[in-house]
C-alpha cells in the first residue's frame, strides 16, 4: 500500500510549538500567513513585526526575520524597516488592544501615509495576554475583567470598527474583514491575506486584513461555542467584506 | 571684544544683519557667535539677535550688556537703551524712533535710516544704512568682508541687490560722520 | 572644507550625514526644529530617507525598525519629546540596537519653556526608561565639537550595539558659530550579521527582541548588558581639563555652562585666583578620574549647571567626601552669566585682593 501526502507543515512557520490556548484561532491565522509567504516564495525577503499581547511570541513561530515591537508601535517599526528596505516584504501581526487602543495613532498614520506594508489585525474583542480586559473592540454588553457588568456605552464608550475607519483614508490600498469561525471563512481569510501581500508586492500601499478571532479562555466558552460566538455576536457587529480595494476602484 | 545686540520688528532684517556681522567677522579670522531670540511669535513681534566678535574664543553667546545696541523700533529702544555698557554705542533708526536718550555715558547715532533707504530706492536696506554707521563708528570690520558675507547670505538670484546694499553701507558710513554727538 | 557659519541644530544634522547616517525619523519641537527641517532637505540629496513621524513615540519606534536593518539612523527632539522616547530607548537597549538620539534640552518640568537648560541630566545619565541600563551620553560645548562627537556617537553605537545620546541645549541648537567639516566621503555600510533584512539565503531567520519570559535567561541578558556597560566605562570616558595642575579650586561644568564658566575662570586667573576646570564630555560614563586625581590636593569644587543641581551628585560621588563640593545653577531656561559664575568663584575661594 502506498502512502500519499495529504497535509504538510508549512515552511512559513518554525517547528516551535505555540503557546496559544486550546481553541484559540491565532494558530490558524499564523498558519495561513505562513502558507501565503511560502506560496509567494517570499519568506527569505520578509521581515515580520511582532506586537505585544498574546501574539508577542509570534517571532518564534514565523519562519522569517522578525522584530519585536513595543506595545502598539508595530506599524511605526514596520515603517522604519520598509523605508530602509523598500524591496522587502514587511508585515505586522497585531491584536485589537495593540492596534486599536494603544497603537491606534501608529496604525492610522501608517495607513494615511500609504506605507507599503501589510497589517494582520487579529480582533477577538478582548485583551487576552493580560487576562481578559476590555478592548476597544469589546462589544456592548460583553463582560470582561474590566467591564464586569458588561460594556456600557454610557461609561466605556462604543466599539471601534477599524476596517471601516481606516478605509476612509486615501492612503489605504486594500482592507478586508474576514473571520475564522468556519472552514469557508477560513479559506476566505487566506485569500484576503494573499491579496494583501500581493497588494504590497505591487507597491500599491497600505494593506490590512482584520481577522475576527476567538478567545475561549477569556470569553469563558469552549472552543466550539467560541466559534459560534464569533458568528452570532461579532460578525453582526463587524460585518465581513472588502472595505477598500483601490485597484478595483481605480479600474472601475 | 564687541558684544552687539540688534533688535527690531520681524521683517526689518534684524537677524540677517547680525548674521552678516558674524560672517564678516569669521572671514576676517575672528571668533564669532550669533544667537537669535526665539519664541512663539513668528511674525510682527520684536525680534533680536546677539552677535559676539572677539579675538578670543567666545564663551557665552548671550549678550546681556551690549557694547553696541542697534535698535530699529520703539520697543527695542526702550528695552535695550538702558542696557548699553558704559562707553558703548547706541545706533538708532531715527525714522521710526523719536525718543532721545538721557544717558551721557554712551555714544548715540541717530540715523534716519528708513528715509535714506527710500531715497536709495528700497526701504529694506535701512538695516544696511544702520550697519554702515555702526561699522564707521567701531571700525571692527571692512565693507569688503560684509559684502563678501552678503554674497553668502543672499541667494544667487538676489545678487542683483548687492549694488544697492553697498550704496546703503557707504551712505551709512558717511552719515555716521555727520551725526556724531 | 572652508569654515561656514551654521546653526547648532544644522551642524548636528550635517555632522550626522558626514557620519554616514542616511535615515532620520523625527517630530518638530522647539528648540530643535531646524534639525528636522535640515534633514528634510538634506537626506534626499545623499540618497537617504527623511520621515516626519506622527509623534515622538512613533519616531523612536521607526528608528527601532530601521536600526534593526543595520543602518545608521537617528532621531532628535527636545525635553518633553525626549521623555516620550524613553520607552523606545529602553527597547533599543534591550534589543541591542545602535542609534543616535539627540536631546536639545529646554526648560522644564512639564511643558516648561523653550529656553536652554541642562535639567535632563538625571534622565539621560541614569537610564531614563525602565529597566537596568545606561546609555552613553555625549555633551558638546561648541559647534565644532558637535561634529566630532556626532561621529563618535555613531561609532560607539555601532561598536557596542547601543543607543547613544547627544545632549545639547537650546542655546547650542539655536546659536551660530563657524565650523569646518571634512569633505564628505561615501562610506561602505558595515555588514551587521544580526540585522533583520530578510534571510536571503544566509540561513536561519534572525530575531530582534528585548523579551525573555524566562527569568534566568533575562538575568543572563542583563549580565551581558552590564558587561557591556563596564566596557563602555573603561573605554569611552571623555573629558577635558584646564589648568587643574596648580588649581586651588576646580570648576566643573559641561556643554553651554562650561563655555561660560571658562570665561569666568580665565577672568579669575587674571585676578590671581588659581582656578581650574574639569569639563565632562561624556556624562555617562561620568569622568571620575580627573576628580580622583585632584580631590586630595584641591580645596574644593564648584559644579556650575543650568539645573537645580544634577551633575553635582556625580561630582560628589567621584570626590567621595575628600573635598568640599559646592553648586551654582540657574533653572527654568535662565543661562548663568559669566559675571555671576565669577562671583561664585570669588566667594568659594575667599575673595580676591583688590
Amino acid at each position: 500500500m502506498s502512502m500519499k501526502t495529504v497535509f504538510e507543515r508549512t515552511s512559513g512557520l518554525t517547528e516551535t510549538q505555540t503557546h496559544y490556548c486550546p481553541g484559540c484561532t491565532h494558530g490558524i491565522i499564523h498558519r495561513m500567513v505562513g502558507e501565503v509567504l511560502e506560496e509567494m516564495d517570499i519568506l527569505e525577503d520578509t521581515v515580520g513585526v511582532a506586537s505585544v499581547g498574546c501574539s508577542v511570541l509570534s517571532y518564534e513561530y514565523f519562519n522569517c526575520d522578525m522584530t519585536q515591537a513595543a506595545h502598539g508601535r508595530a506599524p511605526a517599526v514596520a515603517t522604519g524597516i520598509k523605508r530602509v528596505l523598500p524591496d522587502r516584504f514587511v508585515f505586522t501581526y497585531q491584536g485589537d488592544g495593540d492596534l486599536a487602543s494603544i497603537g491606534i495613532a501608529e496604525a492610522v498614520h501608517a495607513a494615511a501615509r500609504g506605507e507599503n506594508i501589510t497589517v494582520i489585525f487579529v480582533n477577538n474583542a478582548i485583551y487576552g495576554m493580560t487576562g481578559g480586559q476590555m478592548a476597544p473592540t469589546t462589544l456592548i454588553g460583553q463582560k470582561t475583567a474590566t467591564t464586569p457588568f458588561g460594556r456600557n456605552a454610557a461609561v466605556q464608550g462604543l466599539p471601534i470598527r477599524v476596517s471601516e475607519m481606516l478605509s476612509t483614508l486615501d492612503g489605504t490600498a486594500y482592507i478586508e474583514r474576514v473571520s475564522t469561525h468556519d472552514v469557508p471563512n477560513i479559506i476566505r481569510t487566506k485569500k484576503a491575506i494573499r491579496k494583501a501581500f500581493e497588494t504590497q508586492k505591487q507597491g500599491h500601499g497600505f494593506s490590512m486584513v482584520e481577522v475576527l478571532s476567538s478567545c475561549p479562555t477569556n470569553w469563558g466558552l469552549d472552543p466550539s461555542e467560541s466559534l459560534d460566538w464569533i458568528k452570532d455576536n461579532m460578525v453582526p457587529a463587524y460585518p465581513l467584506g472588502v472595505y477598500k480595494d483601490s485597484q478595483k476602484e481605480a479600474g472601475q | 571684544m564687541e558684544e552687539i545686540l540688534i533688535a527690531g520688528f520681524g521683517g526689518q532684517g534684524v537677524m540677517s544683519m547680525g548674521q552678516l556681522i558674524a560672517y564678516a567677522g569669521m572671514n576676517e579670522g575672528k571668533y564669532v557667535s550669533w544667537l537669535p531670540s526665539y519664541g512663539p511669535e513668528q511674525r510682527g513681534g520684536t525680534a533680536n539677535c546677539a552677535v559676539v566678535v572677539s579675538e578670543e574664543q567666545v564663551g557665552s553667546p548671550l549678550v546681556s550688556r551690549p557694547s553696541t545696541a542697534i535698535v530699529l523700533n520703539n520697543p527695542s529702544y526702550e528695552k535695550f537703551e538702558p542696557l548699553v555698557k558704559q562707553g558703548g554705542l547706541l545706533v538708532v533708526n531715527a525714522s521710526l524712533i523719536s525718543k532721545a536718550t538721557e544717558r551721557s555715558d554712551i555714544k548715540v547715532l541717530n540715523i534716519k535710516a528708513t528715509e535714506h533707504a527710500n531715497v536709495l530706492g528700497n526701504p529694506k536696506v535701512a538695516n544696511m544704512v544702520l550697519l554702515g554707521a555702526f561699522l564707521e563708528e567701531t571700525g571692527i570690520l571692512s565693507d569688503e568682508s560684509i559684502l563678501e558675507a552678503l554674497k553668502k547670505v543672499l541667494s544667487p538670484e538676489k545678487h542683483s541687490l548687492l549694488g544697492i546694499n553697498r550704496r546703503a553701507l557707504e551712505l551709512g558710513r558717511s552719515l555716521a560722520g555727520n551725526v556724531k554727538i | 572644507m572652508a569654515k561656514v557659519l551654521m546653526k547648532g541644530n544644522e551642524v548636528i544634522a550635517e555632522a550626522a550625514v558626514h557620519a554616514g547616517c542616511k535615515y532620520f525619523f523625527g517630530y518638530p519641537i522647539t528648540p530643535q526644529s531646524e534639525l528636522v527641517a535640515y534633514m528634510a532637505r538634506r537626506l534626499p540629496e545623499v540618497g537617504g530617507v527623511f520621515l516626519q513621524a506622527e509623534s515622538e513615540v512613533a519616531a523612536i519606534n521607526m528608528v527601532y525598525g530601521a536600526a534593526g536593518t543595520g543602518v545608521r539612523v537617528m532621531t532628535s527632539s527636545s525635553s518633553p519629546g525626549f521623555s516620550l522616547k524613553q520607552e523606545g530607548i529602553s527597547y533599543l537597549v534591550g534589543a541591542e540596537l545602535p542609534a543616535l538620539i539627540v536631546n536639545v534640552v529646554r526648560g522644564g518640568p512639564g511643558l516648561g519653556n523653550i529656553q536652554p537648560a541642562q535639567s535632563d541630566y538625571f534622565q539621560v545619565t541614569k537610564g531614563g526608561g525602565h529597566g537596568d541600563y545606561y546609555t552613553p551620553v555625549l555633551a558638546p560645548s561648541t559647534l565644532q565639537e558637535i561634529i566630532d562627537l556626532t561621529e563618535a556617537a555613531f561609532e560607539i553605537a555601532d561598536t557596542y550595539r547601543t543607543p547613544v545620546i547627544l545632549l545639547g541645549d537650546g542655546m547650542l541648537g539655536q546659536m551660530m558659530e563657524p565650523v569646518e567639516f571634512k569633505d564628505l566621503t561615501e562610506r561602505e555600510p558595515g555588514q551587521k550579521e544580526w540585522a533583520t533584512t530578510g534571510t536571503r539565503g544566509d540561513g536561519k531567520p534572525r530575531t530582534i527582541t528585548s523579551l525573555d519570559l524566562n527569568a534566568d535567561a533575562l538575568e543572563k541578558r542583563n549580565e551581558h548588558l552590564q558587561k557591556k556597560f563596564a566596557m563602555i566605562r573603561q573605554n569611552e570616558v571623555r573629558y577635558e581639563t584646564y589648568e587643574t595642575e596648580d588649581a586651588d579650586y576646580i570648576v566643573t561644568a559641561y556643554g553651554t555652562a562650561a563655555r561660560i564658566a571658562m570665561n569666568a575662570i580665565q577672568k579669575a586667573r587674571k585676578a590671581g585666583l588659581k582656578i581650574g576646570m574639569i569639563r565632562p564630555i561624556t556624562l555617562w560614563p561620568f569622568p571620575e578620574q580627573p576628580f580622583i586625581e585632584t580631590r586630595d590636593r584641591v580645596k574644593g569644587y564648584l559644579s556650575v549647571e543650568m539645573s537645580a543641581g544634577q551633575m553635582v551628585e556625580d561630582v560628589r560621588l567621584a570626590v567621595d567626601g575628600r573635598a568640599p563640593v559646592s553648586f551654582f545653577g540657574r533653572t527654568g531656561g535662565v543661562v548663568p552669566a559669566q559675571e555671576e559664575i565669577y562671583e561664585q568663584i570669588v566667594n568659594i575661594s575667599g575673595g580676591v585682593e583688590v
